[in-house]
């Protein structure tokens, strides 16, 4: 039977639009000069008009950082990196902004292109809306800088501190002093202590004790300029018995050289805290031969330094040609939770090495890790993940599951766990399965009339239901829709 | 692997490099026989002692772990061989045929030589002096190994036994190769064996390495097996490692498995300071069912790792994989199993299981079950649990008047008796139980 004309019309379009934030906006950017020096980590430094002492600990990362090497252990393969060739600072010439009037149109665009709306009114004007609909504030940060935040004085009122870091560090200096570098510290790896010296933008965010933050918060990334290296930088604090969201989302151009993306998220929960952290990581993947591509290199980590505070991280990773990127969990509380929902799809070339890590240190801590990893196309999925009980932690629990999926002979699958337990009352569980889809499921759906495609697809998000359902509404919605252009191609 | 600056050379490596340039004349072995060693040494050298930054030796940090090298074993004499008679008793009255080697040299007196149709029992010493045809095939050759300590042992390697058994040929009694260090003095001991088992033969080996000197011992071990499995042969391997207390004991089995065949692998690892058991296998042709299963009980301050490579390179082959440990004190037991599962074979169907019992709180459970698959039609899994004893288990059992000892190792011995049942010898099942009783006795 030949396919529908609107199946035809559905793969003919995500076939041409495979990757389709791939637009490069046209603005004229104010790049710091090519290259990494003392002198790139002081132009940044002054452009963010900082303390002298944010100046001086960027200085301490960038000296620490020549004495360090490039991780090799994980199971990726690119040419060597060369930190010369980038630009480590690049920002859109009109910025420092009073309203989003100001805001180059340009940018607008850019963003109403890629879905994320930048207008409160927009919000609450436009289609009616359900009662009680929940909203989003958006950070917007474009290359170097945050152009844009969102419900800034609605979230005021509630006390709750959502601001790019660069503004933090100038109006809250005390609070990003505290904690900033307590989590993630200057000298984790390489990456990190990169990030540590030359970290541009990125979210602050604190709720203070018993506040249950409004509205979802969420920052979306845009890499824009040609040869930059984005290195963001977010701190979350949950004070003592708050509640918070986050949404994170990225998209870059399509370009042929690969360009670098190192980040460091640092995530503070203190007593009755949670903060659940949701990633929704959809940087350009390179072309089918593998040519161009965002290597992602990222240290995300969660303290749970408080009694019964709990992080949750959600990914959903479909971009990246490289991806290096383990969002850890520190339960160093009693009686705190950890958990890692991630689906990792990885199509044509890409390499993901992904997974998570957590560490109980408290009494009573536990931990659940659900990880999907779908391999397609020529690329390699990996997930590895550690799990490890202090000799202290009493009554320490784990649960892990990781399960791949394997679509087509020419990929490969691994999953490489690391359970160490130090405590006889520890209780740590660990299951992994791969296998490919099966014929019979495909064939049921088949018989039933759905296109190979559609029943792939199906099959795929049963597989993966579990994570998605972890996400908020709207980013669910977005995962999906992704997971069906990440699989295209990989039928038949 | 390591991205770190080459360390000095530790006292132990120097030793080596000292003790493998005295040695490398008087070994056995010429010719190409000479050049194997010569290139495992360079090859060891170049990388020094495994540490915790070498992946695969991360949990057992050699470099720390063994401080000096022991000097090579001299010959046993006649008090060192009166010593040996006792060994062997672990595996009790089962019937089999003794080979005897004696602190690392075959002793011919001590062992059973009588001929069999198909059996053909030589000592390696011998075999790598004569130059012979089966060694020149396949030591150093039946898996291609980067693993410094398999290097140090073909670098090394003194005796052993070379043992061939003829195709289609069924060996009546288990082939019973004994280690055994009699402890008379400091010493280190690099044995190494070949045993090709041809197209469809059946044989069942167990190799027990044990101690009959006094005290703890204070000697270490570097032993190798190569085993080459025909295609549809049916063999058992049982591993006994029952070392001295004071023993550092390395030993590596590297397998290649043929086509439709049945292997059956265990390893029971009870003795020594530091043990690391490492099993290299490797299907070589499709439709192959194998398992692999082992038990460690540790106590005190013992280490124990087993390392277990499993590379599914044949289509169609089946392997389960069950490994237990029971840890008691401030023991560390690690285990770390790798499925690999290449590109062309598919419908391979692989279960690992690995799980810990951490019968006190200083007591350190390490695992990493990896799987690296590259076919996309296979069906792999793994699973791995650390934890305590059940304490409504434990209820249950103590309500019923057992005393709690007794209910902690009946559940104890039900927890390791799920891998024991594993091994096909019905009287070797036994003995094995016994030990493990003995242990858990001993533990009360």
């Amino acid at each position: 039977m030949p396919a529908v004309q609107e199946t035809v019309d559905q793969v003919r379009l995500i076939d041409v639009d495979q990757y389709k934030y791939g637009f490069v906006t046209d603005i004229e950017s104010e790049k710091a000069p090519k290259g990494l020096s003392e002198d790139t980590v002081r132009f940044i430094s002054a452009k963010k008009n900082e303390p002298a002492w944010m100046l001086d600990w960027r200085l301490e990362a960038y000296r620490r950082w020549l004495t360090m090497r490039e991780p090799v252990w994980a199971r990726v393969d690119y040419p060597k990196i060369d930190y010369q060739d980038y630009y480590y600072y690049a920002a859109p010439k009109r910025n420092a902004l009073a309203s989003l009037d100001e805001v180059d149109p340009e940018i607008l665009k850019t963003y109403e292109k890629l879905g994320i709306p930048l207008r409160e009114q927009e919000m609450l004007a436009g289609v009616v809306r359900p009662e009680g609909e929940r909203r989003i504030a958006v950070d917007a940060v474009f290359d170097s800088v945050s152009v844009a935040t969102t419900f800034k004085e609605e979230l005021k009122k509630s006390g709750v501190i959502f601001m790019p870091i660069s503004e933090a560090l100038r109006e809250h200096p005390d609070m990003v002093k505290k904690y900033l570098g307590t989590v993630v510290p200057v000298t984790d790896n390489f990456f990190a202590t990169l990030n540590s010296a030359v970290f541009s933008d990125g979210s602050f965010v604190y709720v203070p004790p018993g506040v249950r933050c409004p509205m979802e918060l969420s920052t979306y990334f845009r890499m824009n300029e040609k040869n930059t290296g984005q290195f963001e930088r977010t701190l979350i604090i949950a004070d003592k018995g708050s509640y918070v969201s986050y949404l994170e989302g990225c998209t870059a151009p399509m370009r042929d050289e690969n360009q670098l993306h190192a980040a460091v998220v640092e995530l503070v929960a203190l007593d009755d805290a949670e903060i659940k952290y949701s990633t929704v990581q959809n940087w350009y993947p390179g072309d089918a031969n593998g040519k161009g591509g965002i290597y992602n290199f990222v240290t995300k980590r969660g303290d749970c330094r408080g009694d019964r505070s709990k992080i949750s991280w959600t990914q959903v990773e479909t971009g990246s040609a490289i991806t290096w990127k383990y969002p850890s969990c520190i339960l160093r509380g009693d009686n705190s939770q950890g958990e890692f929902y991630s689906i990792a799809i990885s199509n044509g070339r890409q390499q993901v090495d992904s997974g998570t890590k957590m560490l109980h240190l408290g009494k009573n801590t536990s931990s659940r890790i659900i990880s999907k990893g779908i391999a397609a196309g020529r690329s390699n999925n990996t997930y590895r993940g550690l799990v490890s009980a202090h000799r202290k932690a009493a009554g320490a629990r784990n649960f892990t599951n990781c399960d791949s999926l394997l679509i087509g002979d020419k990929c490969g699958a691994h999953t490489v766990p690391y359970i160490e337990a130090k405590n006889a009352s520890a209780v740590f569980e660990h299951e992994a399965t791969t296998s490919k889809i099966s014929e019979d499921m495909l064939f049921y759906c088949r018989q039933r009339g759905m296109s190979a495609e559609e029943a792939v697809a199906l099959v795929v998000n049963g597989f993966v239901k579990d994570v998605l359902q972890q996400l908020p509404m709207e980013f669910a919605v977005e995962a999906q829709k992704l997971i069906s252009i990440s699989l295209e191609g990989s039928v038949g | 692997m390591s991205a770190e600056v080459r360390h000095m050379k530790t006292a132990a490596e120097l030793a080596l490099a000292e003790t493998y340039a005295a040695a490398k004349q008087k070994l056995p072995g010429k010719g190409p026989l000479a050049v194997l060693r010569e290139d495992a040494f360079r090859h060891f050298e170049a990388q020094g002692l495994p540490h915790r930054r070498v992946e695969e030796w991360k949990y057992t940090d050699l470099r720390a772990l063994m401080r000096d090298l022991k000097p090579l074993a001299s010959p046993p004499d006649a008090s060192a061989k009166a010593r040996a008679k006792t060994a062997g008793k672990i595996i009790g009255d089962v019937e089999c045929r003794r080979l005897m080697f004696v602190d690392g040299a075959f002793a011919s007196e001590l062992s059973d030589v009588t001929p069999e149709t198909g059996l053909a029992i030589a000592s390696m010493n011998q075999a790598l002096a004569k130059g012979d045809a089966l060694v020149g095939t396949h030591v150093g050759k039946v898996i291609e190994s980067k693993d410094a300590a398999v290097a140090l042992n073909t670098a090394l390697m003194g005796d052993g036994a070379v043992i061939r058994i003829a195709a289609g040929a069924s060996i009546a009694r288990p082939l019973h190769l004994i280690f055994v260090a009699t402890g008379g003095k400091p010493a280190s001991m690099f044995t190494r064996s070949l045993i090709v088992i041809e197209k469809g033969a059946r044989a069942m080996l167990i190799e027990s390495h044990e101690y009959a000197g006094a005290g703890s011992g204070d000697y270490q071990v570097n032993a190798a097996l190569e085993l080459v499995v025909g295609d549809e042969a049916h063999v058992d391997h049982v591993k006994i490692i029952a070392e001295g207390a004071g023993a550092l004991h390395v030993s590596s089995l590297m397998a290649s498995i043929g086509a439709r065949a049945r292997y059956n692998d265990f390893s029971f690892s009870i003795g020594g300071a530091v043990v690391r058991n490492q099993l290299f296998l490797r299907f070589d042709g499709e439709d192959t069912v194998a398992g692999i299963r082992g038990v460690c009980l540790l106590k005190g301050r013992q280490h124990a790792d087993t390392t277990l490579v499993l590379d599914h390179s044949a289509k169609g082959c089946q392997s389960r994989e069950l490994f237990k440990s029971v840890l008691d004190g401030e023991s560390r037991g690690i285990f770390q199993g790798k499925i690999i599962v290449r590109p062309h074979a598919q419908k391979t169907d692989g279960k690992m299981m690995t799980q810990a019992l951490l019968l006190s709180d200083t007591a350190e459970a390490d695992n990493k079950p990896e799987l690296e698959i590259f076919a996309d039609d296979v069906q792999c899994g793994h699973g791995a649990t650390a934890g305590a004893l059940d304490e409504d288990l434990l209820f249950y059992l103590k309500a019923r008047g057992i005393p709690p000892k007794e209910a902690e190792a009946l559940l104890i011995q039900a927890f390791i008796g799920e891998a024991v049942e594993g091994i096909e010898h019905a009287g070797l099942r036994e003995v094995l139980m016994e030990a493990a009783v003995a242990w858990l006795k001993a533990r009360a």
